[in-house]
């Protein structure tokens, strides 16, 4: 019996290698698939166990991280100070959604996993003892985003707004209406998600950011890219002097005929037809001088740049690929294919503000850690020469004069330079839809001073008949208020 | 005070040592463990210690301090590690029941356990002093066999939980007595195999190349055994059921060195295993489940018990997350019971689950040797059965919550909430300490050995 016993201990024995076996197995090999698989709730647990880091806008907290839950489950929660107000800029961060725009992209340093917070990242990681959550401070200027935010709310209508800094980059207002309360979708109960399936199903798309995702046809205000080219290309050497353009302009190949709001475009010169907006001149020197070099010059101001980012990720302004001539001319006036994000068109009001240089755009000034130490503050840095200084100089006069004797009267500041641009982007099937109203622009104190703000307004308008005047009546306004803001910084 | 005196006999013959110093020391350890952990989880939860941590330690070390000084009176050579183990695996039982009491706040068991674990060491202490010696025991057999298998025919007339009829209830009161019936039956099958063995190996006819035993030898043994299977499978009651059928098989095939036993014994589990696992809804699930734990991910309906027991030892990994940090009680309802191997896969990682099983292997092999050094047949098989209760639990509910077998529903012994399993298993350690005693004592007798109960072949 001592024999066949030794053999049933040896079978108890194999029992217990095998139970070691897979318990090896689950905890050593399948551990990460099992970590990661979509119905372990670990991740999410862990993400909301301390309290997360807040965005700051000058200096203060815009967001919360309020103790909700008693129990380990989901312990903190999300608040949001002047929630629609920031939306554009913070996003949501939601216990049952996920997380976007910057509780998105700096999500590691706002729930304490990024290793830089930690003092001793290998030993972090032996012990996984979490970090105190770091903060995001934003570039956003208070004053200038609020004034954005009134600005549109009062027409009613959707739209956006960007403000940068032209000679940083900095967003300084990033706006988008209709806006939401992202502390609505912040938590797991009942109440976050009929928020959430409102926000999601309501056809106005509150959470779309237009200031960054949705594109626009830029209508008039592309001109000033188109003019661009043209002084730069050298295909007009003096915007005094008059062009070559027939008033309507029969569009190359076709029997269709371009005609114009304004009067006085026939042979108009560059800088009337910039004034009034002449949509012949400009549509003719995009034909002139090709497809090619107006797409060089648009993607020198940022178009079709896949990678931008700001961090948030940028929707990629387009000018379209290879246009025939007379889609050529209808894309040089901002019609056709051609689309851009607000950010696009205040980088273009930016670029030729800074002398011709389109500086990198960025929201976030700098990561810090819980008590205030830098993790990383961001460096201003060029994204592109879209084009030379005296091209961009005389691109400055120009748009000055939109201000002063043109389209965009509305935006003027008393004892201030404003350079702008109005614009109505038809679209939809026949242009029949409603029409966009635009007004991008820039300020300085003086003549001779930096510029301290460039900013582009859209508003999806109502009035589809009064043409750039819709720009001029709807969006400068709002545009000055911003410019206004930032002037009296 | 054998360390001062050594022991000798009239003659002046040196005795052998008692290690009941040995135990002792150990026993220190077996409860300052949980005392720390218990310290732990208050640490790691609320930064301070718990104010009952001394309160508690004294509770556990007065329980075990009653067991060892019994001990020393009624069982002195008794095996030395047998009683520090199970203690350290009840006071860490203890720990993670309380460590998971925190995130129930309205079920709070650990108290209960307590409560429990003092009644199996009353039981403990039964045993020790009505049991003078093991082989009274065996004189038992047949009522031993009424008696379990009453008890298990009892739950049939209550209702099901959680789909398995195992319960007898009453109020807030719940006995399994299916924990009770697997000691009783196994001192049925010991003493009945000790004395019929002879008979089983010499004589039979040979059936397909087995060695068949006639009818009348094997056949009250297997009737009681089928019975209780049968019960068991009818209660929906897998595991133990496939526990009564391992243990059984292996007493067999101990006892009478017939391999036979064992690939009858494989066909029919197979069989039976396949039958029932095809035929019948709620095992049926469970297999199911255990093919593809993540299937009801997959359907879009969350994770079920065994996923969510998966995904506690996936986070635990190699060292844990430790103790208190984990969120095992993801599990559901059987965090605390079934799915207690859970909190130790997450919280102490690969390393506290090996070690753990290192303390059941340990457990499970000094029975064994209580049962090769025990002088008579029926004492030596009670061990090995025992013995073998013991590893297969350990099997059966590690691996279905580790999903290397289907999910069947037991307790880890000692260590998981219920206290039916707490109580037997003190139970259990109880008779291989009195059978390892006797194995170890000095072969000049000490007292008047009881009169041997149809003791033949010892």
């Amino acid at each position: 019996m001592i024999v066949t016993a030794r053999r049933a201990a040896g079978f108890c024995l194999l029992l217990l290698l095998a139970l070691l076996g897979n318990a090896t197995w689950v905890q050593a090999y399948r551990a990460d698939t099992y970590d990661h698989m979509s119905g372990n709730r670990r991740p999410q647990i862990v993400r909301y166990q301390q309290p997360r880091g807040d965005i700051l806008v000058a200096d203060a907290p815009i967001t919360g991280s309020p103790h909700t839950a008693e129990s380990f489950d989901l312990a903190y929660g999300r608040s949001y100070t002047d929630g629609p107000l920031y939306a554009p800029v913070t996003g949501y961060a939601s216990q049952l959604y996920g997380t976007s725009l910057l509780e998105g992209v700096e999500d590691d340093i706002l729930a304490g996993t990024d290793p830089r917070l930690g003092a001793w990242p290998v030993i972090t990681a032996v012990t996984r003892r979490r970090a105190a959550a770091g903060n995001v401070a934003t570039t956003i200027l208070p004053a200038a985003q609020q004034a954005a935010f009134n600005g549109l709310a009062s027409t009613g209508n959707k739209g956006a707004v960007v403000a940068l800094d032209p000679t940083t980059g900095a967003i300084l207002a990033l706006v988008s209406t209709p806006s939401y309360d992202p502390g609505a979708v912040a938590g797991a109960n009942k109440g976050a998600r009929a928020a959430w399936a409102a926000l999601d199903g309501d056809p106005d798309r509150p959470m779309l950011n237009r200031a960054l995702r949705e594109t626009y046809p830029p209508g008039s205000t592309f001109k000033v890219v188109t003019a661009a080219a043209a002084l730069a290309s050298g295909t007009v050497a003096d915007p005094d002097q008059p062009t070559t353009t027939p008033d309507p302009y029969p569009l190359p190949e076709t029997h269709t005929l371009l005609g114009n709001e304004a009067d006085g475009c026939r042979n108009a010169s560059l800088r009337y037809a910039l004034t009034v907006s002449c949509n012949t001149v400009f549509a003719k020197l995009g034909v002139d001088m090709g497809a090619e070099v107006m797409r060089r010059q648009a993607t020198a101001f940022g178009f079709d740049d896949p990678k931008l980012r700001v961090p948030v990720a940028v929707t990629p302004s387009v000018f379209p690929k290879s246009p025939d001539r007379p889609q050529t001319a209808l894309s040089s006036i901002g019609q056709f294919d051609t689309r851009a994000t607000p950010l696009q068109m205040a980088m273009v009001a930016a670029g030729i503000a800074n002398d011709g240089e389109v500086m990198r755009p960025y929201l976030v000034e700098r990561l810090t850690r819980h008590d205030g130490s830098t993790v990383r503050g961001t460096e201003r840095q060029s994204l592109a020469r879209a084009v030379p200084a005296p091209v961009a100089r005389r691109l400055q006069r120009m748009m000055q004069d939109v201000v002063t004797t043109g389209t965009g009267g509305n935006a003027r500041i008393d004892g201030a330079i404003v350079g702008g641009k109005t614009g109505t982007a038809q679209h939809g099937e026949h242009n029949r839809a409603v029409p966009y109203a635009w007004f991008i622009a820039y300020a300085k104190p003086s003549p001779d001073a930096k510029p301290t703000v460039a900013v582009a307004v859209v508003v999806e308008d109502g009035a589809a008949d009064r043409a750039d005047i819709t720009g001029g009546g709807l969006a400068a306004p709002i545009a000055k208020a911003v410019m206004t803001a930032t002037l009296s910084r | 005070m054998s360390r001062w005196r050594r022991r000798t006999t009239a003659a002046g013959e040196p005795l052998p040592p008692t290690r009941r110093n040995t135990e002792f020391l150990l026993l220190v350890f077996a409860v300052l463990v949980p005392v720390f952990a218990y310290a732990n989880v208050g640490l790691a939860r609320h930064g301070s210690i718990p104010p009952d941590t001394a309160k508690y330690g004294l509770g556990l070390g007065l329980l075990v301090l009653i067991a060892h000084i019994l001990v020393r009176f009624f069982a002195p050579y008794a095996d030395p590690v047998l009683l520090p183990i199970a203690a350290l695996l009840n006071g860490l039982g203890l720990v993670l029941i309380y460590r998971l009491d925190l995130e129930t706040p309205k079920a709070q068991a650990a108290s209960s356990q307590l409560m429990w674990s003092a009644i199996g060491v009353i039981l403990f202490a039964a045993v020790m002093i009505a049991v003078r010696d093991h082989r009274s025991v065996g004189k038992y057999a047949y009522l031993a066999a009424a008696v379990a298998l009453f008890l298990m025919i009892v739950p049939v007339f209550f209702p099901a939980i959680n789909g398995a009829k195992v319960w007898i209830r009453a109020g807030a009161f719940s006995l399994q007595p299916g924990e009770f019936a697997k000691i009783i039956l196994v001192v049925f099958f010991a003493s009945y195999l000790a004395r019929t063995r002879e008979t089983l190996m010499m004589i039979g006819h040979r059936f397909c190349g087995v060695n068949l035993p006639r009818g009348r030898d094997l056949g009250p043994v297997l009737a009681v055994w089928l019975a209780s299977v049968g019960i068991l499978v009818l209660e929906r009651d897998l595991g133990t059921s496939f526990l009564y059928f391992g243990a059984f098989v292996v007493m067999l095939y101990v006892a009478t060195a017939r391999i036979g036993w064992i690939v009858v014994g494989l066909i029919l589990i197979s069989v039976g295993a396949f039958v029932v696992g095809s035929a019948e809804p709620h095992v049926h699930s469970r297999v199911q489940n255990w093919l593809d734990p993540f299937a009801s991910i997959h359907a879009g309906l969350g994770p079920g018990q065994l996923a969510q027991s998966l995904f506690c030892f996936a986070a635990g990994g190699l060292l844990g997350a430790g103790l208190g940090l984990g969120h095992s009680i993801l599990v559901g309802f059987a965090a605390k019971s079934d799915f207690i191997l859970a909190t130790v896969g997450e919280e102490l990682g690969l390393t506290g689950i090996a070690a753990l099983l290192v303390l059941y292997a340990l457990l499970v092999a000094r029975g064994f040797r209580a049962g090769l050094t025990a002088p008579d047949t029926f004492g030596s098989l009670l061990a090995y059965g025992l013995s073998a209760v013991l590893a297969i639990q350990v099997f059966v509910v590690a691996g279905g919550v580790t999903a290397l077998i289907p999910l069947t529903g037991m307790t880890m012994p000692f260590l998981a909430q219920g206290g039916s399993s707490v109580v037997t298993n003190w139970a259990l350690i109880a008779l291989l300490m009195k059978i390892s005693d006797r194995g170890r004592r000095p072969l000049a007798p000490i007292e008047e050995p009881v009169p041997l109960p149809e003791e033949v072949h010892a």
